[in-house]
């Protein structure tokens, strides 16, 4: 009994803090995108106006698309990738040296701010940017590539950039714990280097990619400043929608568009955390 | 009812009582040196602190530099973007001593009851405030322009007046600081033709390299005159649409998007600079400052006066309604001084104008008031504030004088009575 207690007593503080940090606040919003608004104040009221036109509109059903494109897109690439830095580090790169210093490399770009390193793939892709400078004087191009710069090919370009490293980190996690023993029992019994990957390491590092996902997954989707910048504000992503209502004082109706977003998010964790145990493997 | 009377009684009560506390902690703070007003409160003058936050525009730390020099308290500046300004504005009121706001943002803030009017008697050099803030007419011949002029928002008839007055009257919501008129800026070695209309940024031959601006407000009266003179739409008046004009603007905006006229929509004063020196751009909606900017770079770029006239928009301080006492004594000092001359100069030399021009003049010599407010070839360099060459000797500004500058506007930055219906529509075109 007074084991209970005191194992209450222990989380109390984290308790405290996620209500009142967390949980009020979401609160908040939740009964914020009910009220009314004109252009310069919020109305408190009940109505299901700013929902029922956020769920009718073809911008919202557009934006969700365009999100989701992004985000699917940017997941497969940053996993395409991430599983393979992280299985070369974890499986040929034999001292915990050589790891540690390849993984401190990995991190050295978060030295400088996210915006700046985004910011900074302008100059290279734009019309008369050193991309399409090179590819002309090597004349491999006559007319400058329009759809380097201010396209979902940059957007992505820059979301891959960006959020790789949140796959290669966990991946790489869980890779390390996998038991070599195993690997060897596999290539005793006869499996060819495909079919260890396939058989057991992506089972095994399940949980890692999971943890990715989530962190690429809900990055993307609340994303709004790479999208802005990146397609020279000519596309719209969910979050951009919801920044430009805060900026124009439409706080309930950006709380409607972020009650949707925060359901949409939360219901493909729901999804995803069919798939891996995550309690279980950390 | 009664009971709302005596609440309000007790209100004005409790702000008297607290006015009265104020002025007389200064009075005896200030007992031993009356010898003129601003002297009055000199013992306790450096003490003050006034914090102002605004666009990047005009909330520059020259002028804050100045301020503690000449009149010795000191002056706080936050510069923000314009979407930021208004959300701060209106929702932290108890953050900032001074708002430094456009006129059509006024016109949202204002009516939340967080700007204190000011009274003009205190204004020593009201008569010198342009009478484009006071009437909308810069001289008897000009035409009224449409859209959210800084006259029509510019005064109430009693300072607890949430709404505003027709007519010129002894309260002002904004000191004018800063104005100008906006058109659009070319790249003249890009363009290859000669550009007179708004409607040029639609030329099939530009497709892929024009931009315009994604603030709902701004962007929507530039497609306006964009739509106007490609003779698609009459508008009533462009400041104040209907849903129906609103609706055929934006779909003429989609039409041209979905053919990939624009190559980016720009959001901040840089990013125009950048989509055009970088040549992504040859024509675009662009802000005076931001073509200088873009020539200073060595890059050639016009601001090109039109046909139809200028986009004009205007800026103003107003005092946040918790200032009183000494500090609000402070704040009408620091308005005195704004409109006296010094920052009128700075700027002018920025491309912007002061709102009382006659009182610049003695800042600047012969030669500055004649390039940007004369229109008249510079005889010598012309250098920007902080030193840098804006312009070879010769040139002479684009657009031509202030008076057939800021006589030729067609339209004000406005907040119309559809603002939200036309920011879902902005929105849609946005994300179409």
């Amino acid at each position: 009994m007074a084991n209970e207690r005191s194992a209450y007593l222990q989380s109390f503080p984290l308790f405290m803090i996620m209500l009142i940090f967390l949980v009020i606040p979401t609160l908040m919003i939740v009964i914020v995108s009910f009220w009314d608004y004109n252009s310069f104040s919020v109305i408190p009221d009940f109505i299901f106006d700013n929902y029922n036109f956020l769920l009718t509109s073809p911008v919202t059903w557009q934006a969700y698309a365009k999100t989701l494109f992004y985000a699917v897109t940017s997941w497969a690439i940053t996993l395409l990738i991430g599983f393979t830095a992280a299985y070369y580090m974890a499986f040929h790169l034999r001292t915990t040296k050589a790891q540690t210093i390849c993984f401190l490399l990995a991190t050295v770009p978060f030295l400088t701010s996210n915006i700046i390193r985004m910011i900074s793939w302008i100059p290279l892709l734009g019309r008369n940017g050193l991309v399409n400078q090179m590819l002309q004087s090597l004349g491999l191009i006559n007319q400058p590539l329009e759809f380097l710069l201010y396209s979902d090919f940059s957007v992505i370009l820059a979301f891959v950039h960006l959020y790789t490293l949140f796959m290669v980190v966990p991946i790489f996690n869980s890779m390390m714990r996998i038991d070599r023993k195993l690997v060897e029992a596999a290539i005793d019994a006869g499996a060819s280097p495909w079919q260890v990957v396939t058989h057991v390491i992506i089972p095994l590092s399940k949980s890692g990619i999971t943890i990715g996902t989530i962190f690429v997954f809900t990055l993307v989707m609340g994303d709004f400043i790479t999208v802005r910048l990146m397609s020279g504000g000519l596309s719209a992503s969910v979050g951009l929608l919801i920044y430009n209502e805060i900026s124009l004082l439409q706080y309930p109706a950006a709380a409607a568009g972020a009650v949707t977003l925060l359901a949409t998010v939360l219901i493909m964790l729901a999804i995803l955390f069919r798939f891996a145990n995550i309690r279980k493997d950390l | 009812m009664v009971k709302d009377k005596t609440k309000e009684n007790s209100r004005i009560s409790r702000r008297k009582f607290l006015g009265t506390a104020a002025a007389a902690t200064a009075a005896v703070a200030a007992a031993p040196v009356i010898t003129g007003f601003p002297t009055v409160w000199a013992q306790n003058i450096k003490n003050i602190k006034l914090r102002q936050f605004g666009t990047g525009t005009a909330s520059v730390n020259a002028i804050a530099q100045k301020v503690k020099e000449d009149l010795g308290f000191t002056v706080e500046m936050t510069a923000l973007d314009s979407d930021s300004v208004v959300q701060r504005a209106v929702t932290q009121p108890n953050s900032y001593d001074i708002a430094d706001i456009e006129y059509w943002v006024c016109k949202k803030v204002y009516p939340s009851g967080v700007i204190q009017p000011m009274d003009t008697t205190r204004i020593k050099l009201y008569d010198k405030i342009s009478p484009l803030f006071k009437t909308g007419k810069l001289n008897s011949g000009s035409k009224l322009a449409q859209g959210t002029a800084p006259h029509t928002v510019g005064f109430v008839e009693h300072p607890k007046d949430r709404r505003f007055a027709s007519r010129e009257t002894r309260w002002m919501t904004l000191i004018p600081t800063i104005y100008n008129a906006d058109t659009l800026g070319i790249r003249p070695d890009l363009v290859g033709r000669k550009i007179s209309n708004w409607r040029d940024i639609m030329d099939p031959a530009f497709k892929g390299k024009t931009s315009i601006l994604n603030i709902p407000a701004i962007g929507i009266m530039d497609a306006a005159m964009i739509c106007e003179s490609m003779g698609v739409i009459k508008y009533g008046d462009k400041g104040n649409m209907t849903r129906d004009e609103i609706d055929k603007t934006i779909d003429v905006m989609k039409k041209a998007k979905k053919e990939g006229q624009f190559r980016a929509f720009w959001k901040s004063f840089d990013e125009s600079v950048n989509l055009m020196s970088s040549g992504e751009v040859v024509i675009q909606s662009m802000w005076s400052p931001a073509v200088t900017a873009v020539r200073a770079k060595g890059v050639p770029c016009k601001y090109q006066p039109l046909e139809e006239g200028y986009r004009a928009w205007g800026g103003g301080l107003g005092i946040a309604r918790h200032l009183s006492g000494l500090e609000l004594d402070a704040a009408y000092e620091y308005f005195n001084w704004y409109i006296s001359g010094w920052a009128g100069a700075y700027l002018n030399r920025e491309g912007y104008y002061s709102a009382a021009p006659e009182t610049s003049k003695k800042y600047m010599t012969a030669d500055e008031w004649g390039y940007w407010i004369e229109g008249k070839p510079a005889k010598a360099d012309i250098v920007s504030p902080d030193g840098a060459v804006m312009e070879k000797a010769g040139a002479v500004r684009d657009g031509g004088s202030y008076e057939e500058r800021m006589g030729n506007v067609a339209c004000w930055n406005s907040v119309m009575d559809e603002n939200k219906y036309m920011i879902r529509k902005w929105n849609e075109f946005i994300a179409s």
